[in-house]
């Protein structure tokens, strides 16, 4: 198995890092060749401004769009989840426009109001997981297919839409991989 | 220690990307749209502070608050160096991060600012790795080669991060019980040698700034180690600011790829004007200890 990782901007390595934890193949996907052979895609966090940009002059958007709408496991995290929303609350900027979710920018606030909280999401592990939340945006709104994950608060900050999951937090940045386990699950 | 942590994992969000000083909210959107990862807001950019001369302090918290409403990526400021007041005016501010930088004149020629008081966070200049290690040893998050600010000229930034690589590579390589010692040398907290020592790398994400000024600068710099860029007065001071913006952006996601290089580098119009190190009247990375 081969999981590329977006590598426009953003927490990249934390993610290889955590898939060769797990003994499986990790690439950085920056140009439209890197999408050959991949089983799994990772969209990282970063500024989603940024890859969402870079994504467009590079011309990985289109590929990418349709490989993801063809069944190519995808996850988001933070920026990510960005990325892949159909609809922002509270930006014009629209991107790969994949999944079911309207969701909110930097929606906890400034960094002053980023951070962390253990919980137990029964889905991914019996063991209590660290989040990560650095100037995380939230779902507001759900379509119908769209499954919840995990709510913080009354607020959807994980969830999956067939081949589709997206984090507000950052599984990555934390030393429990159960996170990237489930996703690997995904794509078996 | 939370905090601290929530503090270096966002400096780790904005590794590849550039991070761009503007002046004023319109910048700030030309910044944004051309894929600036944040934008550092400042009353003059480091050239005009060079040619202008004078106290250069912290901006007009109306002008943050206006590029902070301006634009949805992060927003960083400047304090001076020692200025812990500038810097809870920045955090009352509700800033992003705060640069305790040398690009601003100095208020306190002995301290740096005790950054553990504080919840936003602070990225400082370095110029090797002993320097690099005092900051993050008072609390910084995220450190920045200092380069020579509004220069245009990358021949310090290169200096610099050369310097510090060679002494973590040096640091790296040093048996364990030489590590006091080389704390010592280094004037550096002892945690922190060791913590380079088994990881080969600085604790926090090290960007590099001070003197860029083309995407090949940006794309230099990166080949040598850095994480992402600071862009100073070397965007708005060219001639074609937006597209400047544009290329150095794409030289730093593509900063290995020679030949996507030789396209974005193409016809961006003049860049900023460079100066000699030689014939600088001062020299910003002094500044500090």
């Amino acid at each position: 198995m081969k999981i590329g990782v977006l590598s426009l901007q953003g927490g990249v390595i934390e993610h290889i890092n955590h898939l060769k934890k797990l003994d499986i193949e990790a690439i950085e996907v920056k140009k439209i060749d890197d999408l050959k052979n991949i089983d799994g895609i990772i969209l990282p966090g970063g500024e989603s401004t940024t890859i969402g940009k870079l994504l467009k002059d590079t011309n990985i958007f289109l590929p990418l769009k349709a490989l993801i709408q063809s069944g190519l496991p995808t996850w988001g995290t933070c920026a990510g989840m960005i990325l892949l929303a159909k609809e922002i609350e509270n930006d014009e900027r629209r991107h790969l426009q994949v999944m079911d979710i309207k969701v909110k920018r930097n929606a906890f606030g400034s960094q002053i109001d980023s951070f962390k909280r253990i919980d137990i999401i029964p889905e991914v592990s019996n063991k209590p997981i660290e989040l990560v939340f650095i100037r995380a945006p939230y779902i507001r709104e759900v379509g119908n297919n769209v499954h919840i994950i995990h709510k913080v608060e009354d607020k959807v900050v994980a969830a999956k839409q067939n081949n589709i999951l997206v984090t507000s937090f950052h599984p990555e940045l934390t030393d429990d991989l159960s996170f990237h386990r489930y996703f690997i699950n995904m794509i078996k | 220690m939370e905090r601290y942590e929530l503090n270096k994992d966002l400096a780790k969000m904005l590794k590849g990307g550039v991070i761009m000083d503007v002046t004023c909210a319109k910048e700030a959107e030309i910044a944004e749209k051309a894929g600036a990862c944040a934008v550092m807001a400042l009353e003059r950019v480091p050239a005009d502070i060079r040619k202008q001369g004078g106290v250069a302090r912290m901006s007009d918290p109306k002008l943050i608050k206006e590029i902070k409403s301006a634009v949805s990526i992060p927003v960083m400021a400047k304090v001076r160096i020692g200025h812990f007041v500038e810097a809870q005016i920045l955090e009352a501010l509700n800033i992003d991060f705060i640069d305790e930088s040398e690009v601003l004149t100095p208020a306190d020629e002995k301290y740096h600012i005790n950054k553990w008081n504080f919840k936003v966070p602070f990225v400082c200049g370095a110029r090797n790795l002993g320097e690099a290690l005092r900051r993050i040893g008072e609390g910084a998050s995220m450190i920045r080669t200092k380069g020579e600010a509004g220069t245009g000229n990358v021949v310090e930034a290169v200096r610099h991060l050369r310097q510090m690589n060679e002494e973590i590579k040096m640091v790296q390589s040093a048996s364990e019980e030489s590590l006091m010692t080389i704390s010592k040398e280094l004037n550096a907290p002892y945690e922190l040698v060791r913590y380079v020592w088994k990881n080969g790398r600085l604790p926090v994400v090290n960007f590099a700034a001070g003197g860029i000024a083309t995407p090949a600068d940006a794309a230099l710099m990166m080949q040598l180690g850095a994480e992402g860029v600071f862009v100073g007065s070397g965007i708005f001071k060219s001639q074609n600011p937006e597209k400047r913006a544009k290329a150095i952006v794409m030289a730093t996601t593509y900063y290995n790829e020679p030949k996507i290089l030789s396209e974005i580098s193409e016809d961006l119009g003049d860049a900023m004007f460079g100066i000699e190190i030689k014939n600088l009247d001062s020299n910003f990375a002094e500044r500090g200890w």
